[in-house]
């Protein structure tokens, strides 16, 4: 966005960061315990893992590429 | 929000709530923590921007018009997620669920035609006078009687809809998760009214486009695994073939040749003429809840491109809306393993069982429900002895039960997020566009004439709160007189096409006059209502509305619409003959043929609105092809 420090691209990036980081965990516990929620199907896909990869790395990218620099508006 | 108010209205999903309400036993869905901090992770960013955004929303210009500085992506993202809201990813899921894929006539010729119309034909107009708003072009085009009849009726809707609306999420909160209906509307409200008041437009604009990605990010997932699950479109083809015994589910256009030879009860000539034209481009060209996100676009190609780019969007949302109804068709199980179907709002609320001891309440109104159903014997009979398990779930909640299958934690509150975020963009949507016209349209216009930027901005800002106080309390009386729904879900349906007419006529005819542009307006908007209540009082008058008697309500809307349009034309057009135009150098900037266009910069094919458009089109017409 023109005309502000933060664009909504970087709030964005930092959602989907902290969701990514977050689904991912889940999923791993649930992978390495083996202690899927019952009324799930398909957990054997691990949709959590990759689904949530798919986040991070989405959030990862438009942080750094929308990243606040100073003077930059 | 409710999107396309016609859809939620024709497909009973706002006026199903009450039952909704009275079937609540049970929440779908159980939160677990992670679940929860997905949720309030969520609430945190959109009240952060809102505090952020807040020290740039200090004029005027800022303030309504989001400084008229947004990029085509952004103003493209935010037109189509302000009508994304979550009773249209339910209502049509369910709908899908009901009808196949007809309900994405709804996604595709109800609104990809009138989004490049407005893009590539009407934003000039809107753009280069510089208006605030839809009804301050009609002050500019017809004078102020115009605008006032535009505004006052503008606001009205846009306040008792947020209210309905947040009714309404408020129920689905309780339904799917057992949530709180107070609770709900609380905590939602307060964070929309802290956002928007605290950044304006710009701030609502941005967290709907954070709201669009939610949207999509959530939902996304599920289509996705019912397809693997149903192994593949083909597969999901051959098991609805098996199990329901008919292809009609997959065809836009085949069984639409007359109103009996298909479910929705609708015909090509409304689909084409009602839907299409009059209900689409009422929507998407005069409706200033949409028209505003583009006109804050920061120059005029910009403004041209947003509706191109939100069109691709739109032509994509039936993946994770009618495709997850489809699937529900064939994937969703009951306890005991078998096929699970949903039924209708009216069967679920006959066979509730409210207390705790499992007896349905009204057995014999349930037993007579089930004659209705086409639920096997043994499954009926289950249902009957009111025993745990053999819930009857409606159509309406074939995507929360989709989510609930697929979605396993952190996932699942992605997915609800998703749905309160469609719920709060609608909200906010309704909410800044309710200031803005508020503010310059009648405030400016018939209080307080020359007061100072700040102060209108200040008006603004104290008119969000009581903007969302008014909604608290319509959600509240919608509560308590159930009745009043369905005639606030009316409202939409009943302006939208005499303003098509009169901003038509008022963009596209020079002869057109001040006095025709607002009797056409009041005019439409007496037919088009009285065409409502005679309806309504007479249920069997909408065989002559629809032209036929096999029409179904769902034809009403469209029929209507079509009528009220051309009364309010015929108006328009008999009126001007007998009164005096305006010279045609005080139409400039208003009307097409007297208008001096400024001159674009020429860009690279690939950057231009007009190349997007055409493959806009050619995708479009590919997939009316494919699923003729």
């Amino acid at each position: 966005m023109e005309g502000s420090k933060i664009g909504i691209w970087f709030f964005i990036g930092l959602l989907l960061t902290l969701y990514g980081v977050l689904i991912v965990a889940a999923g791993t516990v649930e992978w390495v315990t083996g202690n899927y929620a019952a009324t799930v199907q398909l957990t054997h896909l691990h949709a959590s893992i990759w689904w949530g990869g798919v986040l991070l790395a989405l959030g990862l990218f438009y942080m750094i590429r929308f990243r606040p620099v100073a003077g930059r508006k | 929000m409710f999107g396309m108010v016609p859809a939620a209205v024709s497909t009973g999903t706002l006026s199903s709530v009450p039952a909704l309400l009275a079937f609540s036993a049970l929440p779908l869905a159980h939160l677990r923590p992670l679940d929860i901090a997905v949720i309030a992770i969520y609430f945190g960013m959109v009240i952060w921007i809102g505090f952020y955004l807040k020290g740039q929303s200090n004029t005027g210009e800022e303030f309504f018009m989001a400084g008229r500085e947004m990029t085509a992506w952004i103003a493209g993202l935010s037109f189509v997620s302000a009508n994304l809201g979550s009773l249209e990813l339910m209502g049509w899921a369910g709908s899908a669920y009901q009808y196949g894929i007809l309900a994405t006539h709804w996604y595709w010729i109800g609104a990809i035609p009138a989004m490049l119309f407005l893009g590539l034909v009407m934003m000039p107009f809107y753009y280069v006078c510089k208006t605030h708003s839809v009804p301050g072009y009609l002050k500019l085009r017809f004078g102020e009687h115009a605008r006032v009849v535009a505004a006052i009726s503008f606001a009205t809707e846009m306040i008792l809809m947020s209210g309905v609306n947040m009714f309404a999420m408020a129920v689905v909160m309780k339904v799917v998760l057992g949530w709180n209906i107070t609770f709900s509307i609380v905590v939602s409200s307060v964070a929309v009214a802290l956002y928007v008041g605290l950044g304006g437009l710009r701030s609502a604009i941005f967290n709907e486009v954070l709201q669009f990605i939610l949207i999509w990010g959530g939902a996304l997932l599920v289509p996705i695994l019912g397809l693997v699950q149903a192994g593949g479109w083909t597969g999901l083809k051959a098991k609805i073939l098996t199990n329901l015994h008919s292809d009609s589910y997959f065809h836009l256009w085949r069984d639409t040749g007359h109103f009996a030879s298909n479910p929705m009860g609708v015909q090509w000539t409304g689909i084409v003429f009602g839907l299409g034209f009059v209900i689409s481009f009422g929507y998407w060209t005069t409706d200033f809840l949409v028209v505003q996100r583009v006109l804050a676009a920061h120059d005029l190609r910009a403004a041209r491109m947003a509706p191109v780019i939100g069109s691709f969007f739109k032509m994509a949302t039936p993946f994770i809306v009618i495709l997850p109804g489809l699937l529900g068709l064939v994937l969703l199980q009951n306890p005991d393993g078998s096929r699970r179907q949903l039924v209708g709002e009216d069967i679920v609320h006959a066979c509730a069982v409210s207390g705790s001891a499992d007896v349905l309440d009204n057995a014999a109104a349930c037993r007579a429900a089930m004659d209705q159903t086409t639920l096997p014997e043994a499954y009926q009979e289950k249902v009957l002895s009111g025993a745990q398990g053999t819930e009857l779930h409606s159509y309406n909640e074939a995507l929360p039960l989709m989510m609930v299958r697929y979605l396993g934690p952190g996932l699942l509150g992605l997915g609800i997020t998703a749905l309160i975020a469609g719920f709060m963009s609608g909200m906010a949507g309704n909410v800044s566009a309710f200031s803005t016209v508020w503010t310059y349209d009648i405030y400016r216009a018939l209080i307080k004439k020359n007061a100072s930027d700040s102060h209108y901005v200040m008006v603004g800002r104290l008119s969000i709160l009581i903007g969302v106080a008014v909604s608290i309390g319509a959600a509240y009386l919608v509560m308590h007189a159930l009745g009043i729904m369905d005639y606030v879900q009316a409202l939409f349906s009943i302006f939208v096409a005499p303003l098509l007419g009169t901003i038509l006529l008022g963009m596209f005819w020079k002869r057109a006059t001040a006095p025709a542009g607002f009797l056409g307006l009041l005019g439409g908007i007496i037919f088009s209502a009285g065409l409502f209540v005679w309806v309504k009082l007479n249920p069997a008058k909408l065989a002559v509305v629809a032209l036929s008697d096999a029409a179904k309500p769902m034809a009403e809307n469209v029929y209507r619409a079509l009528w009220a349009f051309l009364f309010t034309v015929i108006i328009i057009v008999g009126v001007s003959m007998f009164t005096r135009p305006k010279r045609i150098e005080e139409l400039n900037g208003l009307v097409y043929g007297a208008t001096v266009l400024p001159k674009e910069e020429p860009v690279p094919f690939y950057k231009s609105e007009l190349f997007w458009a055409l493959i806009v089109m050619i995708i479009f017409a590919a997939l009316n092809i494919i699923f003729w």
